[in-house]
């Protein structure tokens, strides 16, 4: 990394790690830096940060480095973290802020994490449920890799757990009107 | 004792077992389950990652279906449970979140009733002594790892189920269904929820890693409480052998099946056959399946 001048580096993002914050419900200063969450992290063996140096990032104002970081896309939401800070830092609230403002400012680094979520929520648009099998097909074609996990799909589907038709709800249009009222506030943003 | 039954989506799917185990002890327990008619997706770590309003509505249309009937809640899967809670949580939690969730599904929820795991309603609700005296094919001689990952238990103030780091719940049951639960140490360790799905080449190592001590700890198998982490110790083991050069063939099952082959079902009724690992060798070497006092297939 290039030498940084940090008192300037943290003015310019300050009204971004406010935005963080806010959205996250984290005060960034409530980190003391012990190191707990990482070391109990079961994702931090993938990750090009692990939790803890995501929050020394933010609190260094490098708000940038940490959108970037592969980290804010490996967090598995497993609490594990939280459960165990002694400061009570909700770090997969703080993850799921970094991952939208990613989003926001075009910078999504693990593009599979993102596809998948995408493919998720839209099939829950869709039909009101997910349907797993039309999930897999369409996160495989858009994520480049049409074949992964075909070798599973006929067992599965002679046991009746995946199926090619979705079940779709008679919600009257309820499920599809909550992902809109939730766009028009200017959410849910895939 | 009558509940609304929220399945998810993966217990009409990938966990159709747990589904049709879950409704069988319910009846066979007295326990009457009351499907949230036209029920949504609860949004799972895909809403929450997206946006954190639309992660708290779409669980609350559901609880607002529940509300209107005055029924608790009775969720299978962890993180639908989590999540569903969470929902509750923050309705309870500010007059305005409740008006903002309102305007968002065009229904009322106020908060009320409860949100309980299915696994709570079936050891705290039934009971451990009730469910003991209804035993007619006890567990004897099965060594059984008490699986119970991360959303049924943490964060423990939302989910308010047993120690986050060393749960006891389900081990009580297996005891109660005459197992014998084995300490282990990767009980609530992270399976790598949905990476294993869209990160195939990182989510594998912490499933390895929880089959590995499991076997370890002396287990012949995994009795899990989410359909998730079903899938993943299950149906990801020959992709894991050949990964990391194993030869597991480790049986998993939901806590639902265990109860129902002690209730005296039949392992097909229960769904066993549909695992990718076959349990029925493992339950035949115990004689669990011959025992005596086998009701329904010697009936």
């Amino acid at each position: 990394m290039e030498p940084l001048e940090l008192s300037s580096v943290m003015a310019q993002n300050r009204d971004l790690l406010k935005r963080v914050e806010k959205r996250s419900g984290v005060d960034i200063k409530d980190c003391y830096q012990c190191g707990k969450c990482s070391a109990g992290c079961p994702m931090a063996f993938a990750m090009d940060y692990v939790p803890r140096q995501i929050i020394r990032l933010l609190q260094l104002g490098l708000v940038d480095e940490a959108l970037r970081s592969r980290t804010i896309w490996i967090c598995a939401h497993c609490q594990a973290c939280y459960t165990r800070c002694p400061r009570e830092v909700d770090l997969p609230r703080l993850m799921e802020a970094l991952r939208q403002e990613a989003v926001r400012a075009g910078l999504v680094t693990d593009k599979k994490v993102y596809l998948f979520d995408r493919a998720f929520l839209g099939s829950v648009e869709r039909y009101g449920r997910v349907h797993e099998m039309g999930l897999i097909m369409q996160f495989n074609l858009q994520s480049g890799q049409p074949f992964k996990d075909v070798g599973l799909g006929p067992t599965l589907f002679l046991n009746g757990k995946i199926s090619p038709f979705p079940s779709r709800i008679k919600d009257n249009g309820a499920v599809k009107a909550i992902f809109e009222r939730v766009r028009s506030r200017g959410g849910a943003e895939h | 004792m009558k509940y609304a039954y929220y399945p998810g989506c993966s217990l009409h799917a990938t966990a159709v077992e747990y589904n049709v185990s879950a409704k069988i002890v319910a009846k066979h327990l007295g326990v009457e389950l009351w499907e949230i008619p036209e029920w949504n997706c609860c949004g799972a770590s895909a809403a929450h990652n997206t946006d954190h309003l639309l992660a708290l509505a779409l669980p609350a249309r559901n609880l607002a279906i529940a509300e209107r009937e005055g029924l608790d809640v009775a969720v299978p899967c962890a993180a639908c449970f989590n999540r569903l809670k969470a929902a509750q949580m923050a309705v309870r939690g500010s007059e305005e979140m409740r008006n903002t969730i309102k305007e968002i599904i065009g229904m009322d929820y106020q908060g009320q009733g409860e949100v309980r795991a299915f696994l709570d309603v079936m050891v705290n609700g039934v009971g451990l002594e009730k469910i003991q005296s209804l035993v007619t094919r006890p567990l004897t001689g099965l060594k059984v790892a008490a699986y119970y990952g991360c959303l049924l238990v943490r964060p423990p103030e939302l989910t308010g189920l047993d120690d986050p780091e060393d749960p006891q719940i389900m081990d009580r049951l297996v005891e109660a269904l005459g197992g014998t639960p084995v300490s282990w140490a990767f009980k609530t360790e992270c399976c790598s929820a949905s990476l294993a799905t869209s990160r195939t080449d990182i989510g594998l190592l912490p499933i390895f890693r929880i089959l590995k001590h499991a076997k370890a700890s002396g287990a012949d198998c995994i009795v899990v409480a989410c359909p998730l982490c079903f899938l993943n110790l299950d149906m990801r083991q020959g992709e894991i052998n050949r990964r990391f050069q194993e030869n597991f063939n480790f049986p998993i099952f939901y806590f639902t099946e265990l109860m129902g082959i002690a209730l005296g079902y039949p392992p097909k009724e229960l769904g066993l056959p549909k695992h990718f690992v076959n349990p029925l060798p493992l339950l035949e070497a115990k004689e669990i399946l011959r025992h005596p006092a086998t009701r329904r297939e010697t009936a």
